[in-house]
Formats: C-alpha cells, structure tokens, sequence
C-alpha cells in the first residue's frame, strides 16, 4: 500500500495525493487539406499531423455524444455516409482504438484498413464525394485547466466526476492517454497509485469509451465507484 | 436581453462554470467588433447578444459598424455574389469607392482596442491601421468562399493575409493562407425572440394573422429573398411533392440594409408561384417573434441554398425540434449528418424526395428532428460561440498546440 494513504475506515481510505480534475476546451484549427478519394485520404493521412488524426477519431465522440456508439469516428462516417462505401466504412468503425496507446498506432490502422480496402478493387478506389462533401483534415489547439473539483477518497473522486464538464470526464479518460502518452487513463491512473484501488482502477480501464456516449461513460465509471463504496 | 445566468437551464453548470473560468484569463482585455450593418443578417444578430455578453463575462467589448453610400453597398453586394461564386463584374471604378470608403472609415473610427475583430469583407481595408498600431488583428469570414472568384479573392487576399489569424464557419470555406485559419461556428441564442420558446397560442395568433391555416401540412423556407437561397427551386420541389402530398408552402422573409437586391427577387418569385393558394410568400421584416411562430407551426423546414454561409436558420429549425431538408451547401453539413440530424439534397428532384420522405414518415422525422435539437443544444448555442471566441483570443498570444491556461 503507497505511503501516502491513510486508512480511516474499511470504506474510507484517504490518499495525500489528490485527484485534481482538470478539463481541456478545444478550439479548431483548418489545415487547408482535404480529400475527395480514398487515395487522396491516404496521402494526407500518412503525413498529416498526428493532433489532426487524434482530432478525427475523438471529436465525433464529444461533438455528436447523443449519436454514440454511431457514428464512431470522421474517417468512417465519410466512407460510409459520403463516399457510400458501407462495408470499409464498417471496418474503419470497428477499428479496436484501446488497443492503441499511440497516435501513432491509430494511424497505422487506419492506413492498413483504407488500402487492404482499396486493394485490386477499382471501384472503391475510384469512388469520388460530391463537390463541396470532401473530407477536410482538422486538428485542434487544446487549452487545458485546472476545474475547482479534486479528490482525496473515493467518496469525493465520485462527487467531483458528477459535477465537473463532460470535456472534463474526455481529457482524462481519452486525451492524457493519447494526447499526453500517458499509460491508462487518468482515472485508474489515480485509483491504482495514489488509493490503491487495483480492481475499481481495472475495471474502469476496461470500459470501451468509444462505444458509449459521454454521460453514458461517466455514469458507468460512478456506477463502479459506487459499487466500491458500497 | 438575457443574462448569462438564464442559459444555465438550457446548457448546464459545467457548461457555465467554464466560460466564467476561461473569462477570468481576459479580464479587462479590450476587444473590438467591426461590421457593416446593425441590423439585419446574422453578423447582427450574432453581434447583438455577443457583445453585451462579453462585457458581462469582465471583457470589456465593443462593436463599431463601418458607413457607407449605396455605391459602397452595391460593390460589397457584388464582391459578397463573387465570393459566392456568382459571376459579377466589378470594374475598377467600383473598387475604387470600395477602397475609398474604406479609407474614409479608417479615418473615422479608430481600431485602437487590443484585439480588433473585423467581420466579412467590408470593413477589411480596416487593417492598414495595423502598420501603426500594436494590437492583435482577427479575421472573421462568414462567407463560404470555397468557390470565390479568384480575381475578387485575390484582391481581398492581400488585405486577409495582414491579419493575424482567419476564422472560417466551415473548413471548405478556407482557403491557402500564410496565417493561421480557425474553425468557429456562428451560433443562435436560444433566448432570442427568434428562438425561445413559444406557447401555442402565440403560434396560432401568428399563422392566423398571415391568414395561413394548419389543414394541410406546411413546407416553410425562411430566408432573405436572394437567388442564391434559390426560392425558385423550393417552389420547383413544393410542386413536385403537391402532386402526392396535398400540403402548402410558405416562404418567408426580411431584408438586410446592405442588400439592395432583395426586392427584385421576391418579384421573381411571385411571378413563379403564380395563382396557387396554398403557397404563401411573406414580407416580414425583422419581426422574430413572427420568424419563430412560423418556423414553430411548420412541419418540415427546407433550406434549398445554392451558396450558404453557415445556414443558421437550419440552426434554429433544428432547435425547434423540426425535421429539415437542406442543401449540402457551405456550412450546412456540419449541421445535418444526412439521416442523423435530417436530410441533405443537392437538386430540386432531391429537395422533393426528401420532403415527401418527411412528410410521409412522420416516426422518421420526429427522430430526425429530437436529434437536430440535441446536436445544436451541444454545438451551436451562443454559450459554445461565446466560449470559442475568448478561445480564439486567448489563442493569438500562443503558437502550441497544447496550452496549459
């Protein structure tokens, strides 16, 4: 057990290093590329910058939330919905994205997936969107901040993540793991070092936060804590 | 006018809770809105709420609209068509009173505040200011340029690329530029009277006041009468459907003072919707409660633009809770996922399928119309604008792509 907690009772431990909630907001910056092929999405795809790939598979999550599980993410919903191409669009969307704990890695899968789907097929290869639907690569320039909600015990982790901005909940679950390379998300992060809480920080590692909406994540991972608290 | 604390019912606390934390980071910092009209178009509107709201939130805001003679206007009106894609021919002339008035303008009002955030091409020439003063320059297009005759582009180009950023509404609206370009979205106050809510009464009293009555369901455009919000192919796809659907039509407008063109239109279109009584054309100038009540008392919205800035009146179709049909035009798109939010067209034949699919299918698009709502709740309420534009000025004092604040 980490030096740091204090046992107070069989429910209540309370840990000296604190659980800060931060949030990030997000403000969109145009990259002046855009694809109206799948071959064009390629070409940008394997060059472009990796806080533009991160952008195009996390924003339909927080933008469209309502919509969650579909459409998963922008590269899919443009093959599918756009180019009209259901099947690859399928398997961009199924694209395992916790299974990458690299941008990098996103990246890969996506360019593996696109060319197995355009290999020896000529139609797919060709298909082209209608003027004015191109893909437009996007990124971010992300403002992180400190919230006024922190945690010393589960009691208090569970209070600060029902009050604190749904941007709050994304930064720590999706982007300090990609965006910042952290390990796991922050969460369990926090959970396992600081309150030696191994089961509850395995279980919300596990959580596929892509396929829930973001209430739907917040409230799974406060259904877990609550469980723990009991 | 609200304040800030009455759209906490409508977005949420947390919601709240970070416009006042992002707002502590600009206290007191001077910024200065310039446009070309007071009234009328949605820079307007949007700068009407926008303003006071900053000043709430401890910005200290203003909002200057440049002056100009009809000349002036009927040049912008031309460089506005070009932008758009509309072949117009302006001769040198006739840039000559756009760069003169400009000059004029520059003389009369000082750009002096420590952001200055010039709206559309109008007031652009504003920038020479810059050469002489130590202050941030912002660039806010709200046009879809992504079909902009280039000569019309590459005049306007040397004046854009003197600023310190570009904002677009959408990303096929940028174009290559040396400087850095955002993406911001325009947004509707859902506390306006254009877009609050309505008790039924006051929708009744309205639709009966324009002698319209519910027996058949209705079609509604509401837009400026401008041929590039094409209402001679809404009245194209409302004849199609009527051969099936038995139901009606209305189109309805205002005037912005910078479009002289407006009337001219409306003739036009009189003259195409010719004796039929179930097509309703009005002239409802600035009248929102008016705007409201008729887009709240109407079945399915169209929005059949040909060229489209960002489209906010698909915005506040949708958060109406009504299933709309728009073209995939300008910053439509990023509005309607087609099927998710409502349906895209890009024809008349495809305008009126895809009514008839909503007027057919009422399950459809009510589902339609529930999403719509909660996507614009999300992304396209002032709150979001609000927190986006001290974003965007919190920007231009860094050059990462993540800041800690």
């Amino acid at each position: 057990m980490s030096a740091s907690i204090v046992v107070k009772s069989a429910k209540m431990k309370i840990t000296k290093e604190p659980f800060i909630f931060y949030s990030r907001l997000h403000l969109i910056e145009l990259t002046g590329l855009s694809a109206s092929t799948i071959p064009g999405l390629l070409e940008h795809l394997s060059t472009i910058n990796g806080s533009s790939v991160y952008y195009h598979t996390h924003h339909f999550i927080q933008r469209h939330q309502h919509l969650s599980p579909e459409p998963p993410n922008d590269f899919a919903y443009w093959v599918s919905d756009v180019l009209g191409e259901e099947s690859l669009g399928e398997k961009l969307a199924s694209i395992d994205i916790m299974a990458y704990p690299t941008i990098r890695g996103i990246r890969e899968a996506l360019i593996r997936t696109l060319e197995e789907g355009i290999k020896g097929n000529r139609r797919i290869k060709n298909l082209c969107c209608e003027e004015g639907e191109e893909f437009n690569f996007l990124k971010s320039m992300s403002f992180i901040f400190r919230t006024s909600h922190s945690a010393t015990t589960l009691q208090e982790f569970a209070c600060g993540l029902k009050n604190v901005s749904i941007s709050s909940v994304y930064f720590h679950m999706f982007e300090s793991r990609l965006r910042l390379e952290r390990a796991t998300n922050d969460f369990s992060n926090w959970l396992l070092n600081s309150l030696d809480e191994k089961q509850l920080a395995l279980k919300i590692a596990q959580l596929d936060p892509y396929t829930l909406t973001g209430e739907g994540l917040r409230a799974a991972i406060l259904k877990l804590v609550a469980k723990k608290i009991g | 006018m609200a304040k800030l604390g009455e759209y906490e019912h409508i977005v949420g606390k947390p919601v709240m809770d970070e416009l006042y934390l992002l707002s502590r980071r600009l206290e007191g910092k001077t910024v200065q809105h310039v446009n070309s009209t007071a009234v009328g178009g949605g820079v307007a509107e949007i700068l009407n709420r926008m303003v006071p709201l900053l000043k709430e939130l401890g910005i200290n805001a203003r909002w200057d609209v440049i002056k100009g003679g009809e000349q002036f206007f009927s040049v912008t009106k031309k460089i506005h068509n070009a932008l758009h894609g509309t072949p117009e021919e302006i001769t040198s002339e006739l840039w000559d009173v756009f760069f003169k008035t400009g000059e004029e303008n520059s003389k009369d009002l000082a750009c002096d505040a420590e952001i200055v955030f010039v709206h559309d091409p109008q007031p652009i020439t504003l920038i020479n200011q810059k050469d002489f003063r130590n202050n941030k320059w912002l660039w806010r297009c709200h046009v879809d340029v992504s079909h902009a005759d280039p000569s019309v582009w590459e005049i306007l180009r040397t004046y854009i690329v003197k600023y310190g950023a570009a904002v677009f509404s959408s990303p096929a609206f940028s174009k290559p530029l040396p400087i850095r370009q955002f993406m911001i979205s325009p947004s509707i106050d859902p506390l306006s009277d254009k877009n609050k809510e309505l008790p039924e009464n006051v929708v009744e009293d309205v639709l009966a006041l324009y002698k319209i009555t519910r027996d058949k369901p209705i079609v509604t455009q509401i837009s400026r009468f401008d041929r590039l919000k094409d209402p001679m192919g809404v009245i194209k796809a409302y004849k199609q459907v009527k051969k099936y659907v038995d139901c009606q039509l209305l189109l309805a407008g205002g005037t912005a003072s910078d479009d002289p063109e407006g009337e001219t239109v409306l003739n036009e279109v009189k003259e195409e919707a010719g004796n039929d009584p179930d097509i309703h054309i009005l002239m409802i100038p600035q009248n929102d409660i008016h705007i409201n009540a008729l887009q709240r008392g109407s079945d399915v919205i169209v929005q059949k633009s040909l060229r489209e800035g960002f489209g906010l009146t698909v915005t506040e179709a949708l958060w109406k809770g009504k299933p709309v049909v728009a073209s995939a035009v300008g910053g439509i798109p990023l509005q309607i996922k087609h099927k998710y939010h409502g349906l895209l067209c890009h024809s008349v034949d495809g305008a009126a399928y895809q009514i008839k699919q909503l007027l057919q299918n009422k399950d459809f698009a009510l589902r339609l119309a529930e999403n719509g709502r909660e996507h614009v709740r999300q992304n396209f309420l002032l709150t979001r604008h609000l927190k986006e534009y001290m974003l965007l000025f919190l920007s231009i004092y860094f050059n990462e792509d993540i800041v800690n604040i």
